[in-house]
């Protein structure tokens, strides 16, 4: 036995003691219990560096993480943004202070954290947000609004992004700082989203002040602060994937179709195989991408690629469960369990495809970034941004 | 589970792609897929020699390098991108992998017999895949020696071999018209009895012959199902490698010319419906070699996983390499559609390949077989 498969069998033995009967949406409280628990286990945060509180391991470990964590349903969901964007952020670009400070909490589930990028004027295009911060002695003073932002509301803190610079070209005037989302001046609206739940929200930010040794990388220099985040977002959604079995996947529609007896079914049977196939392919694809980072390859904008496949295969799958449950999955009764999670499962599944970057911006960026294609002509690179165009602004300016 | 290939794979790919720039660009590939030859000798003839290719996945006790099915992979995927016609597919892969199951399997002296001039490259063989659906040709015993008899629709390199293995039914083992066990069966090719045909392949740069039987003399290489069932897998495992150097240059080549060419004031490849299209033929690039990395792995490290494995790499590599020389085609333009330009000739070979070992239908059924999904 090498010592990584002794290291995924002993995590394979921690989870059996410690997550066998978790909801995947507990309280919050049951969620950061856990989350203290897998942290002092040595499991959260496996590949971070040490100094800041993570494990310092490879990418195999993680990976032999994610293979015993499979069948478990894990209650982590919260801390997603967290783990996958901010925390990343933080230790690439964070200075010395902000990494000892927040790291650590962040692993251990005591402190939550949202991602503030998307506004009502700006969602692809990101870089022209109009949230501003104006610089106030030794703090910054935000004034703005902020949408679509999740886990807000269980959120201790949140990477936000905004204007401090109107009289330069859009993407050279931002910032990026960390909020306190306690803050008096912080106002956060739960949003209920298509599924009938408030995964996101709205927030207000009205004259909040922000001690200045809370810009993250540099003053004017947020934009590349974004997309190092952004960066790490498309491979943590798409390599994230595989962590928990999804209902809509082979396993438990095969499983299912058996049970019912359509099995025999030529259609069916062909569906099956067909998801098994995207399934393989991209679970091997995101299996190859961890062992090329192994290797030092950097995964780049094929991040995106991640991204892009899991939401097509989200949507698909979902799209395919239905049609192999049959109408059973439209109209169920109360104790239906599996119908329930398909349907849910498919009222879920667009916002793969949205949040993150849509499905067009993801195939922009493979492009232009992966191919290296020649980019569209674009208007807004040149000009300053007050004089921009953008979100609603040209109504405002007009009206 | 191993992904990425080693340092030695990708050296061995950079020779092999050296090579075949010097020796096989595309104007000789052109030159030999039109002409009456079906591959250069002389090429082949360094290929095994200089390069060791002939004997590369062929034990050194046979005569060759003793390589693994990385390597193999490897080549497959330079000869496929390159369209370099050559029998390594059908003898250095094909014909050598039945003969190095079948003596896996215990049944040594044909492998014995044959596998040193394969490996030298002086000894061309090719495997008749059995294709579900095709007729299967039967085989008489008497006195010890056995007899072919039946038509055998395609054989890869069928016409230039001078060995052809060939997967046969016992008749004294099965009822008139039953589907008793396979035994594979090696026939001389120049022996009597033995008619070949060349046949009009869409695929110019891989000929294929119709091999007649009539009491052809034959030896048999093994009765071993196993030796059979491995060898299909292999063979699937192969043809994907082979499939995804293709691909691969198909989307290289259009991703050059969208940088290149210009409409409407503008670079192709700055519009959205070409660079929507290129974004998502590299996603497919980027799964189908996953795929062919995890297949490759399967046959050298992990027996029990190669039945799906080669299954997966077949269903999948099938409909990926046609479609993304499809979509190259197109998005050339006019150009795409002259015979001067080599993009019909990778849409003709994913076409091919596509259908090789079967139509991918067969690849699916198999995978639904072995994903336990036949109630
Ligand atoms: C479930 C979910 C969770 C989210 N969580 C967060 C979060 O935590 N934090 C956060 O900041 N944001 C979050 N978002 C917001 C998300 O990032 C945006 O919704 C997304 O970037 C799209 O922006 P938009 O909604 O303004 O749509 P728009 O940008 O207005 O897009 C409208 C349509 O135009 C297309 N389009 C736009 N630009 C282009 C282009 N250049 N080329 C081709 N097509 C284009 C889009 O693809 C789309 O189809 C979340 C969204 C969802 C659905």
């Amino acid at each position: 036995m090498t010592d990584l498969d002794e290291y995924g069998r002993r995590a394979r033995a921690w989870l059996e003691a410690n997550a066998s009967d978790l909801s995947p949406e507990p309280d919050l409280r049951t969620a950061r219990a856990f989350m203290a628990k897998l942290y002092d286990a040595g499991y959260s945060g496996i590949t971070w560096p040490a100094e800041y509180g993570g494990q310092g391991l490879s990418a195999a470990e993680e990976r032999a993480f994610q293979q015993a964590s499979r069948g478990f349903t894990l209650p982590i969901g919260v801390f997603g943004i967290g783990f996958g964007m901010c925390g990343p952020t933080l230790v690439s670009i964070g200075t010395e202070e902000q990494k000892r400070r927040y790291v650590r909490p962040l692993l251990r589930g005591e402190e939550i954290w949202c991602q503030m990028f998307s506004e009502p004027g700006a969602g692809s295009d990101v870089a022209s947000l109009q949230t501003r911060a104006v610089r106030d002695g030794d703090a910054w003073v935000v004034n703005g609004q902020k949408v679509w932002t999740s886990v807000a509301k269980q959120a201790d803190f949140g990477l936000l992004i905004a204007r401090t610079d109107v009289d330069v070209p859009k993407h050279r005037g931002i910032t990026m700082f960390i909020v306190d989302m306690h803050d008096p001046g912080v106002t956060v609206r739960p949003l209920r989203d298509m599924s009938g739940e408030s995964h996101f929200n709205e927030i207000f930010l009205d004259d909040v002040r922000i001690p200045a040794d809370r810009v993250v990388g540099e003053v004017n220099g947020g934009w590349s602060a974004a997309v190092t985040t952004l960066l790490h977002e498309r491979v943590s959604i798409g390599m994230g994937a595989t962590r928990t079995e999804r209902p809509a996947s082979f396993g438990p529609l095969a499983a299912a179709a058996r049970e019912r007896g359509t099995l025999g079914d030529p259609a069916v049977r062909d569906q099956l195989v067909e998801l098994y196939i995207r399934e393989r392919a991209l679970d091997l694809f995101n299996a190859r991408l961890a062992q090329e980072l192994k290797a030092g390859i950097q995964p780049g904008a094929r991040g995106s690629v991640s991204k892009l496949l899991l939401a097509d295969l989200m949507l698909h799958g979902a799209d395919v469960a239905t049609e192999i449950l049959g109408p059973d999955s439209a109209a169920h009764g109360e104790g239906d369990r599996q119908d329930d999670l398909i349907a849910r499962t498919l009222a879920m599944a667009p916002g793969m495809a949205l949040g993150g970057g849509t499905n067009e911006i993801m195939r922009n960026i493979i492009g232009d970034r992966v191919l290296g294609l020649p980019r569209e002509p674009q208007v807004d690179r040149t000009v300053p941004f007050r004089d921009l165009k953008v979100g609603t602004q040209a109504k405002e300016a007009g009206a | 589970m191993r992904l990425i290939p080693t340092e030695e794979q990708r050296e061995l790919g950079a020779s092999v792609r050296a090579f075949l720039a010097e020796t096989a660009p595309m104007a000789r590939v052109r030159a030999v897929a039109e002409s009456d030859e079906a591959y250069d000798a002389r090429v082949w003839e360094r290929m095994a020699g200089e390069l060791g290719l002939a004997g590369l996945a062929i034990p050194e006790a046979h005569g060759g390098s003793g390589a693994g099915h990385g390597e193999v992979a490897a080549v497959m995927e330079e000869l496929g991108a390159a369209l370099t016609p050559s029998p390594f597919l059908a003898s250095a892969v094909l014909a050598a992998n039945v003969l190095l199951a079948a003596e896996q399997a215990g049944d040594e002296e044909a492998a014995k017999d044959l596998l040193p001039g394969i490996a030298a490259g002086t000894t061309v063989a090719t495997f008749a895949v059995p294709v579900k659906g095709d007729p299967v040709t039967r085989a008489r015993e008497s006195d010890g020696a056995y007899t072919l008899t039946g038509t055998v629709r395609r054989v890869l390199n069928g016409a230039e071999a001078d060995v052809i293995l060939v997967a046969s039914v016992l008749t004294d083992e099965v009822a008139e018209e039953g589907l008793g066990p396979l035994a594979v069966f090696a026939v001389d090719a120049s022996a009597a009895g033995v008619a070949r045909t060349p046949l009009t392949t869409l695929d110019l740069t891989r000929p294929q012959a119709r091999v007649e039987l009539a009491d052809a003399p034959a030896r048999l290489v093994t009765t071993s199902g196993d030796a059979l069932a491995r060898t299909l897998d292999l063979s699937a495992v192969a043809l994907a490698a082979g499939q995804l150097g293709g691909l691969r240059r198909c989307l290289d080549t259009i991703v050059e010319y969208a940088k290149l060419r210009v409409q409407f004031g503008r670079f192709v490849g700055s519009f959205q419906g070409v660079k929507h299209r290129l974004a998502d033929m590299h996603c497919t690039l980027e799964q189908a070699e996953s795929v062919v990395r995890y297949a490759v792995w399967a046959a050298d490290e992990s027996p029990d996983e190669l039945p799906v494995a080669a299954a997966l790499a077949q269903s999948y590599l099938g409909r990926a390499f046609f479609q993304v020389a499809k979509d190259h085609l197109l998005l050339h333009g006019g150009i795409g559609f002259t015979w001067e330009h080599d993009a019909h000739l990778y849409y003709k070979r994913a076409k091919g390949d596509e259908l090789l070992l079967g139509p991918p239908r067969d690849h699916r059924a198999r995978l639904a077989e072995r994903l336990d999904l036949i109630v």
